[in-house]
């Protein structure tokens, strides 16, 4: 038998748990005004996170996905695209929205159930999250497909999770954009957890970096705890994919430190003393302590931002809150460019209902 | 003008729209060397090159996905799913995507994207080439069902898909596209959407149908007529959103209905037709409405499929019923 082909996965990190440089730096990271920036937005999705699930359990936002223990993977993606690239995230990746320039405000607004929070002011070519697993991967190669078409040098960024990877839209996606030569870097957040569903029991192979060489096209495998391993890589892929390299795929390997989402509760299926120990591991402790071995960072700067990143919030939850309900009538409203003549007649009696429910004038 | 058969008239169409905007963008499977397995898009790729007219992998979930980030960017992409038999892998796109993504981004987004595949039976096609899904896609709000029943309309209403600013499902009867030719003007007029198209005028019950089917409805017309009997036809064409405007004027002078669709029965598109008539027609009526459809069974393999379908007999007779007592 003769071997036809030979493939090996990469494994990158640059911090250890500590703090500790394993390796000689990439050059971004020298700079610790590129580093903090990354440390910061780590932070604020972190206190993020947190307001967001009081908010959940007093009633004042709906269903919310935490990131607790991932922040560096979004912020390592997103700090490494363009605000031309376009961003196509799932359910979990508010980290990266909120670098790409969505606010806070929006990031509420949807949560607590109103579509006005996916019409972000900002990145008005990002799409919305995606809910159904794995689905946008398909998207974003179509979008980095106009991207080749139009020879514009721009790339779409996507984000999946370790189960998403079990997806035949996954495998489809990947498949057409190295076939395309799209300008595409899909991003795994390995948080070794679908619900209740271990990363062993969705595939028996080593790595999920490793699926990318059945479509022929680089996976590489990085510590999604150490931001910088994150971004090296991001900036690698993105770098390629502009140029006209085609797509590749990074895993990045974290820790779901939080339930699911609100409706979780991962005590039903998980050793909490685990989990306990997987804060070991966490991201910005790991930052921070780098920062702060290379005198770049100190308690007073810590409480500085802390300070800012709850001014911040308060002030995003306070927008929110004052954001009235959407108008009945907006559920048809953007239904279709112009409202079809068949639906006129459902949507004045839905107005009338509305009114009519609210004690208005046809009461 | 040309003498053309449907499948020539939506390649017709597909090429006037390509060489008019650029951001269309042909796509699926086969639809690029080999110009289409019917050979509706024979010729594009020649004219439009490999990057507009798209041979991709074969997966039918990636094609209308793909196709909605292509749409979501701006391009005008118009997938080509082989046969509507293998559309289902692409179902979770259509329900969960591009149907919503206007609405779920208070119109940031859109998802300006016609999905064409062939439908229906009657050409002895193997299993699973002989569906006819449209009620599946006529459930869904946020998008178009649109069934042509001639080359023209075909020419004009896939015109008027593509430049639709919302996703179009285009279901083109296979049956149809070789059956028989029209002078079609090949000259970019695209035809309404949205609304019924009355192709006979009558006054003594409506037929209304869509898709191949008008080919036996528009004969059990001509044999009613044979007997003094005046239909009135209508071709939906448009079945989301749905015309009922016309269809209720016309049976309001008809006072009789006949709903003909080669679809199975049950949650069959006439059923919605027939609710609507009995929601906002009943004191027109004369007669109960008919519905004269597929069986509620499994298309069957070649054999039996003209017993499946219905027939120009099963239509006369439908209107007969309507006509008791009269």
């Amino acid at each position: 038998m003769a071997t036809v082909a030979r493939f090996e996965i990469g494994f990158t990190r640059f911090l250890d748990a500590e703090g500790e440089a394993t390796q000689e730096l990439p050059a971004f990271a020298l700079d610790p005004a590129t580093l903090i920036p990354l440390y910061r937005a780590m932070q604020l999705t972190r206190a993020f996170d947190t307001k967001a699930i009081a908010l959940q359990r007093t009633g004042k936002i709906g269903t919310f996905a935490s990131a607790l223990g991932q922040e560096a993977i979004g912020v390592g993606v997103a700090g490494a695209m363009r605000k031309e690239d376009v961003l196509v995230p799932s359910y979990r990746d508010h980290a990266a929205q909120f670098v790409r320039g969505v606010t806070m405000t929006e990031s509420l607004l949807y949560w607590g159930g109103d579509e006005r929070g996916s019409n972000f002011s900002v990145p008005r070519e990002d799409f919305p999250i995606c809910v159904p697993i794995g689905t946008q991967v398909c998207h974003a190669a179509g979008v980095a497909y106009a991207f080749k078409l139009r020879k514009e040098a721009r790339v779409a960024a996507c984000f999946l999770g370790d189960g998403a990877t079990s997806k035949g839209d996954f495998y489809e996606a990947l498949n057409f954009a190295a076939v395309w030569r799209a300008p595409l870097i899909v991003v795994i957040n390995n948080n070794q957890w679908a619900i209740s569903v271990p990363r062993e029991h969705q595939t028996v192979t080593p790595t999920l970096a490793q699926k990318a060489i059945a479509a022929g096209i680089e996976g590489v495998q990085v510590d999604g705890n150490d931001v910088v391993a994150v971004h090296d890589a991001a900036r690698k892929a993105i770098d390629k994919a502009r140029a006209g390299g085609g797509p590749s795929l990074i895993e990045a390997i974290s820790y779901r430190l939080g339930d699911h989402t609100t409706a979780d509760d991962a005590t039903r299926y998980r050793d909490p003393d685990v989990v306990q120990q997987q804060w070991a591991n966490e991201p910005i402790r790991r930052l921070r302590n780098y920062l702060a071995r290379i005198g770049a960072w100190d308690q007073e700067k810590e409480e500085r931002l802390l300070k800012e990143c709850t001014e911040q919030i308060n002030a995003a939850v306070e927008a929110y809150l004052a954001i009235p309900p959407p108008t009945t009538t907006a559920m048809f409203d953007h239904l279709y460019a112009t409202l079809p003549a068949a639906l006129q007649e459902q949507r004045e009696a839905a107005q009338w209902f509305a009114s009519h429910d609210e004690g208005g004038s046809h009461g | 003008m040309a003498e053309l058969n449907l499948v020539e008239a939506i390649n017709r169409a597909l090429d006037w729209e390509m060489a008019q905007d650029p951001s269309v963008v042909v796509l699926g499977e086969d639809v690029g060397v080999n110009g289409g397995v019917f050979r509706a898009t024979v010729g594009l790729q020649e004219r439009f090159g490999p990057e507009r007219v798209i041979d991709t992998p074969l997966a039918e979930t990636a094609i209308v996905g793909t196709a909605i980030g292509m749409a979501a960017q701006g391009l005008k992409p118009v997938a080509e799913i082989q046969f509507s038999g293998f559309i289902y892998p692409a179902m979770d796109h259509i329900w969960n995507h591009a149907g919503r993504l206007r609405n779920r981004t208070r119109g940031r987004l859109s998802c300006p994207l016609v999905v064409r595949a062939p439908c229906g039976a009657g050409i002895h096609a193997p299993e699973h080439h002989s569906e006819s899904p449209e009620a599946l896609f006529a459930h869904l709000p946020g998008v178009r069902v649109v069934i042509p029943s001639s080359p023209s309309r075909a020419y004009g209403l896939l015109l008027a898909a593509i430049r639709d600013p919302d996703p179009v499902i285009f279901l083109e009867p296979t049956r149809l596209y070789r059956l028989f030719k029209q002078e079609v003007a090949d000259d970019g007029e695209a035809l309404p959407l949205d609304v019924c198209f009355t192709l006979r005028t009558g006054t003594d019950v409506t037929l209304v149908s869509w898709g191949a089917m008008l080919n036996e409805t528009q004969a059990a017309a001509e044999a009613l007529a044979q007997e003094g009997v005046m239909a009135e036809v209508i071709d939906v064409a448009t079945l989301k959103p749905l015309d009922m405007t016309t269809i209720l004027e016309s049976v309001a002078r008809t006072g009789r209905c006949v709903i003909v669709h080669e679809a199975t029965r049950t949650g069959g598109f006439g059923a919605e037709i027939a609710a609507n008539l009995a929601e906002h027609g009943l004191y027109s009526l004369l007669a109960p409405v008919q519905r004269v459809t597929a069986w509620d069974v499994v298309v069957p393999l070649s054999r039996l499929e003209h017993q499946y379908m219905p027939s120009v007999e099963r239509i006369v007779a439908a209107v007969r019923k309507t006509l008791e007592g009269a």
